[in-house]
Parts: C-alpha cells; sequence; structure tokens
C-alpha cells in the first residue's frame, strides 16, 4: 500500500502564492476585465459622456476596411517575420552544429540580440537605415537606389520586419541548435556513410528530425510578432507612412491614446486578447504533444 | 570485393595517443574481429577505417586504395552502428533505399535489392514500418538491411549486439555469421564480448590499451596466447596464472613444488594452466583445497586455494562431480598444455 503524507490544513500554501495571485489580478485580470468592459462603451472626445454601446464597436471594426488591412498586414509581418528570423537561425544553427572549437563563444555572441531592448534594437535600425546619416542608404545610394522610409511604405515594412527579425534570430537559434544537438551523432554518421554529403543531410535528416521545433517556434515567432513589436514599430516608423506599419498592436494604440476612440480601441485590444489565447492554447496542446514523425 | 591494409596507423586526441602504431592486413572477404577491454580503442580504430574518425599517423587501404583522405561515402563501405542509428522519421523502407536513392540507382533496382535484402534478413512484413514501431531485434536487422543492400566491399560493425538480450545475441551472431560467409564481404567486427568474437571472427585482433596484443585465428589465440592479457581475456574461465621461479625446463612454485616444462627459461615467470586442462591426478603437482562448487550441468567448476599459497585456482571438470568443500585435491595438466609467460614483459616464452 502507498501511504499518502497529508499536511494538516493551513494557511501557508494560499500565502505562498498570494503575490503571484496578487500580482496576476492587479496587472492582467484587472486591466483586462477593465478593457472587456471599455469595448462596450462609447465615449466622445472630450470624455464628458460615454454609453452604453453592447457590440457596437465590435460592429464597426467589423465594416472597418482600416482595421481589416492592419489585419492583413500584421498576418504578412508575422509571417515575413517569422520566415526570416526562423531560417536565419537555422543557418546558423547548422553552421554552429558542426564547429567544434569556441563554441561557447560563439554561442553566447549569438544570444546577444536577445537581450537587447525591444525600443534600442528599434533605434539601433533607425540609426543604420536613416536615409541622410544612416550606413546602408549610403551604401545603396552608390548602386544607385534610393532610401528612404520615411516616404515609402514598403521600405518602411522591410526595415520594421528587418529588425523585429533580427532581434529574434537568438531566440531562434538557441532552440535549433538544442535540437540538432540531440540528435545522436550516429545518424549524421549513418547518412554520410550512406553517400550524403553536408547539405543532404541538412535537408533530407536534420532538418526532419527538427520538425517539432520548427513548429514550436513558428507558433512563438507568430506571437512574438504579433503581439511584442509595439517597441520596435514605435521607435523606427510610428505605423507610418500613412499608416503602411500599422499592425494590430500599433493600431490599438494609435486609436486609442492618439485618436482618443478609446471603446474601439478596448474593442481591439479584446480580439487581441482572444487570438492571444488561441495561440497560448495551440502552443499548449502541440508543445505537450509534439509532432510525430 | 577488396582487403584491408592498415599500416602504422595512430592516432592521437590532442596530446594523448590511444592507438599506437596499429599494422594488419586483413583479406579479402574475412571476417576480423576486433576485441578489448572497454576504452581500448577498438571504436576509434573502426571508425578510422570508416572514416568518421581523422588518421593522426600512417595508412588506411582497402583494396589497393589509400583511402585516408576520402570521405567516408567515398569509401564504398558500410557500417552498423551499436544503436543501430536508423532514421527515425524513415520507415524501413526508406531507411533501407536512402543510400541507393543518393546514388541514384533506377527505382525498380532499389526496390528489388530492398526487396532481397528483407527476405534474406526476414523483415519483409515490416518495410513500412517506422523504426520505433520495430522490436530491438528487428531494428538491428534493418540496419544490417541498410548495410547489405548497398553491396559495400567492406562491412564494418561497431557491437552491433551488445543491446540484444542474451538469446537473441547468439542468434543473430549466427545470423551475421552466415551472412557474411554467404555474402562474401570482407568486414570487421567489434566486440568486447570474447565468446561472440571466438565465435564470429576468422581471425582475432586482440586490442589492449591502444596496442595490438596478438592478431590471430581464435584457436592459435586459444592454444599459443602471445602474451598474458590474451591468454586471461580468451577463454572461460580465465586462466590460471601462478608466479613461478624458472631454471633452465624446471619450475618451483611458491609453495616449493617443483615441476617440468617444454619451455626454457630463467627468472620469474607466469605459468599460465587452463581450468579445463586440470583433470584430478594423484600424481599431479597442483594440490588445491576447493572453496567453492559451481554447477553447470556439463561441466563442474571447482574454486580454491594453492595448497601453501594464497593463490586463486579454478579447475573445470567435465560433468557433475562430487567433491566436496573443504576438500585437498591434486590435479594435473599435460605438459604441452602449460603456458610460460616472463613475468616482467608479460610475454610468453617458447612456442
Ligand atoms: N573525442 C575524443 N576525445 C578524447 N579522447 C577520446 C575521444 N574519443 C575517444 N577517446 C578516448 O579514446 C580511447 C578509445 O576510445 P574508444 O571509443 O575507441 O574505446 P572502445 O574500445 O570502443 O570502448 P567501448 O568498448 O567502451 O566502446 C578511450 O580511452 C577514450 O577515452
Ligand atoms: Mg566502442
Amino acid at each position: 500500500m502507498l501511504k499518502r503524507v497529508h499536511f494538516p490544513a493551513s494557511y501557508l500554501p494560499y500565502l505562498l502564492v498570494a503575490p503571484q495571485v496578487i500580482i496576476t489580478v492587479i496587472f492582467f485580470i484587472w486591466p483586462a476585465s477593465q478593457a472587456v468592459y471599455q469595448s462596450f462603451l462609447i465615449e466622445d472626445a472630450f470624455g464628458l459622456s460615454t454609453e452604453f454601446v453592447w457590440f457596437e464597436n465590435f460592429e464597426y471594426l467589423w465594416g472597418d476596411s482600416h482595421y481589416r488591412s492592419a489585419f492583413g498586414r500584421t498576418l504578412f509581418f508575422s509571417a515575413a517575420v517569422a520566415f526570416l528570423s526562423m531560417s536565419f537561425a537555422l543557418i546558423l544553427a547548422g553552421f554552429a552544429d558542426r564547429i567544434v572549437r569556441g563554441a561557447t563563444a560563439y554561442r553566447t555572441l549569438l544570444i546577444w540580440p536577445y537581450a537587447v531592448a525591444p525600443v534600442l534594437a528599434g533605434a539601433l535600425f533607425l540609426f543604420m537605415f536613416n536615409p541622410t546619416i544612416g550606413i546602408f542608404p549610403y551604401v545603396l545610394d552608390m548602386i544607385g537606389y534610393d532610401w528612404n522610409h520615411y516616404l515609402n511604405g514598403s521600405q518602411a515594412m522591410f526595415l520594421v520586419i528587418l529588425a523585429a527579425a533580427w532581434k529574434q534570430v537568438a531566440y531562434n537559434f538557441l532552440f535549433y541548435l538544442a535540437a540538432m544537438q540531440s540528435i545522436p551523432k550516429s545518424i549524421t554518421e549513418a547518412a554520410a556513410i550512406d553517400g550524403a554529403g553536408p547539405i543532404r543531410r541538412f535537408a533530407t535528416i536534420i532538418f526532419p528530425l527538427i520538425s517539432p521545433t520548427t513548429f514550436f517556434l513558428l507558433v512563438i515567432n507568430a506571437t512574438y510578432a504579433f503581439f511584442e513589436t509595439f517597441g520596435i514599430i514605435h521607435a523606427v516608423t510610428q505605423g507610418g507612412p500613412a499608416n503602411s506599419t500599422t499592425t494590430l498592436v500599433y493600431k490599438v494604440f494609435n486609436d486609442g491614446f492618439v485618436g482618443l476612440d478609446l471603446g474601439g480601441s478596448a474593442a481591439q485590444s479584446v480580439i487581441l486578447m482572444i487570438l492571444v489565447i488561441g495561440m497560448t492554447v495551440i502552443q499548449f496542446r502541440f508543445i505537450e504533444k509534439r509532432v510525430q514523425y | 570485393m577488396a582487403g584491408i591494409k592498415l599500416d602504422t596507423l595512430t592516432k592521437s586526441y590532442g596530446d594523448t595517443e590511444v592507438l599506437h602504431h596499429i599494422d594488419a592486413a586483413i583479406n579479402d572477404g574475412e571476417f576480423v574481429v576486433i576485441v578489448g577491454p572497454s576504452g581500448c580503442g577498438k571504436s576509434t580504430l573502426l571508425r578510422m577505417v570508416a572514416g568518421l574518425e581523422s588518421v593522426t599517423s600512417g595508412d588506411v587501404y582497402i583494396g589497393d586504395k589509400r583511402v585516408n583522405d576520402l570521405e567516408p561515402a567515398d569509401r564504398d563501405i558500410a557500417m552498423v552502428f551499436q544503436n543501430y542509428a536508423l532514421y527515425p522519421h524513415m520507415s524501413v523502407r526508406q531507411n533501407m533505399a536512402y543510400g541507393l536513392k543518393i546514388r541514384k540507382l533506377p527505382k525498380d533496382e532499389i526496390d528489388r535489392r530492398v526487396r532481397e535484402a528483407a527476405d534474406i534478413l526476414e523483415i519483409g512484413q515490416y518495410l513500412d514500418r517506422k523504426p520505433r514501431q520495430l522490436s530491438g531485434g528487428q531494428r538491428q536487422r534493418v540496419a544490417m538491411g541498410r548495410a547489405i543492400v548497398r553491396d559495400p566491399q567492406v562491412f564494418l560493425f561497431d557491437e552491433p549486439l551488445s543491446n540484444l538480450d542474451a538469446k537473441l545475441r547468439v542468434q543473430m551472431r549466427l545470423e551475421i555469421r552466415k551472412l557474411q560467409k554467404r555474402l562474401g564481404v570482407t568486414s570487421i567486427f567489434v566486440t568486447h564480448d570474447q565468446v561472440e568474437a571466438m565465435t564470429l571472427g576468422d581471425r582475432l585482433m586482440v586490442l589492449n590499451a591502444g596496442y595490438v596484443e596478438q592478431f590471430g585465428t581464435p584457436i592459435e589465440l586459444y592454444e599459443r596466447p602471445a602474451s598474458v592479457f590474451v591468454a586471461g581475456f580468451i577463454g572461460s574461465p580465465a586462466m590460471n596464472f601462478i608466479p613461478c621461479n624458472a631454471s633452465g625446463t624446471s619450475l618451483t612454485m611458491p609453495n616449493g613444488i617443483g615441476l617440468d616444462t617444454r619451455q626454457t627459461a630463467t627468472g620469474k615467470v607466469l605459468l599460465g594452466v587452463r581450468p579445463e586442462h586440470l583433470t584430478p591426478d594423484a600424481t599431479g603437482h597442483f594440490k588445491m583445497t576447493i572453496e567453492m562448487l559451481e554447477h553447470l550441468g556439463g561441466v563442474t567448476l571447482l574454486h580454491g586455494i594453492l595448497d601453501g599459497t594464497d593463490i586463486q585456482i579454478v579447475a573445470s571438470l567435465e560433468g557433475i562431480t562430487q567433491h566436496q568443500i573443504g576438500e585437498v585435491l591434486t590435479l594435473s595438466a599435460p605438459t604441452e598444455k602449460l603456458h610460460l609467460f616472463d613475468e616482467a614483459t608479460e610475454k610468453r616464452i617458447g612456442d
């Protein structure tokens, strides 16, 4: 018989989890519920009167072409960031997996970008791509390409994608490297004896075997690009020019704090909240189960 | 088909030399077993032949070709790993076909070869399964299958049986042996199990701490071990060693009893007698007090102490014997079965 250990009922466990619960309530549950409440209100521009309107804010968003194009833009932005940062990280990890000497130094250096705050990362790219003093526009100018992301929407988009992807490479790199190093050495050796060169080994053995990691990172990166890139966009383009880099998160801020449409902005953030909950569910589901070969 | 030649092959990791000047010639179609205790460098040697480990100095030849600088893929070898190293995301069929696809064989040729190998190894019904859906023994067969479909010049095995249970091990051992004879492919097989080595190999290379102690047929190794290490390693239970003083052809054991040998020696020597060569004989020279009995059915092992010394002696007698613990037994061994080794160099004395 297994004996269970019984502890007398005590306040101690509640006391110990209390700080976490309090923080969660104050910083997450309370604002979230406020946002949900707000999203049912319409407030006039001067904040003098509010009216409870149920789902009118949501209905408005549904019909708003700006909102829908922001949605599409965000999807594109997320896909591009995820693809760029993951493929670059994959290549780096592929090389790092092969080196033996100085591997630790190499890895440490590669993880640095992850420690850079989003706004600083944005600022970095802002300087590098500044049309008048930046180094890249200078180089591009020499080959006859005119860079000005203050005027050119596609260039602005490219720039925020680059900055957001750059910051995420380190994180992806670590996961990819760990995944590659967990593949038994003898499997790649067997492939080498079977006649597969490094590239083919990567494509037919290593890449399929790390597919669970790829999937995991896909969800993580999409979530990141959706929700955590506000700082970068704010620093680099402020959503401009002409809303060409206004993603959903940025639009929440812009409509609420600049446009002072608090109800509409709250409705948008509720939609984002639902999205983030959905993505988290997917993430947990699949991380638990893993992708089967 | 091709033989293999190792020419003063040396391997160092940094400053530590783990293999020292290995010379060996393996004939075409021969099955050579590399055997030795853990860490003696067996895998390293095999991996150097495979091209998975760089050569520090010396040369490896496969056929007439020096392969030191060739990639594993270009050496025309196949290897079976201890953990099988099957590609986990591919079916058995894909696992076996992988190397052939890379070599761009026509599809029907690939199918034919996979089919044929699967028939030989009796894994035909598992072709569409993934490795994780197979038992250890079946995976082992798939790993073999992956090697034989390639039709290589050389098979390399790195302890392929050590993950199997005892019974399956014996069975697979026989199958590997039969398969190798049937295909006639030059093979090197690494193991630390001396029984496996004795039953599989045409010739055995006994490796100890990076040195080749002896390279010869199982019978040679058993009958004429070149060193104390080989003598103790080959044969089970292990050979008895009694330190003696030699002068000419007569020996004196530590308990003062003398006996004559064929070999001539002087000074400190080790006398080696295999347990199975000891028989009860009232006129014998080896008097032992029995401390323990092991009845194995076919044979009985008597463990005891050589009278007047603290030297452990094991005797293996045929059948089930009626001896008792505490009994004093006198044993003898035929002169031609006595081995003599120099105590300092541990090398064999005489022929
Ligand atoms: N990468 C390495 N760096 C340094 N030393 C190594 C390396 N690989 C192996 N060695 C050393 O080389 C020696 C031989 O190793 P090897 O793997 O060939 O032994 P083995 O005979 O196959 O042993 P086992 O029966 O345990 O598999 C060991 O002493 C080991 O510590
Ligand atoms: Mg080994």
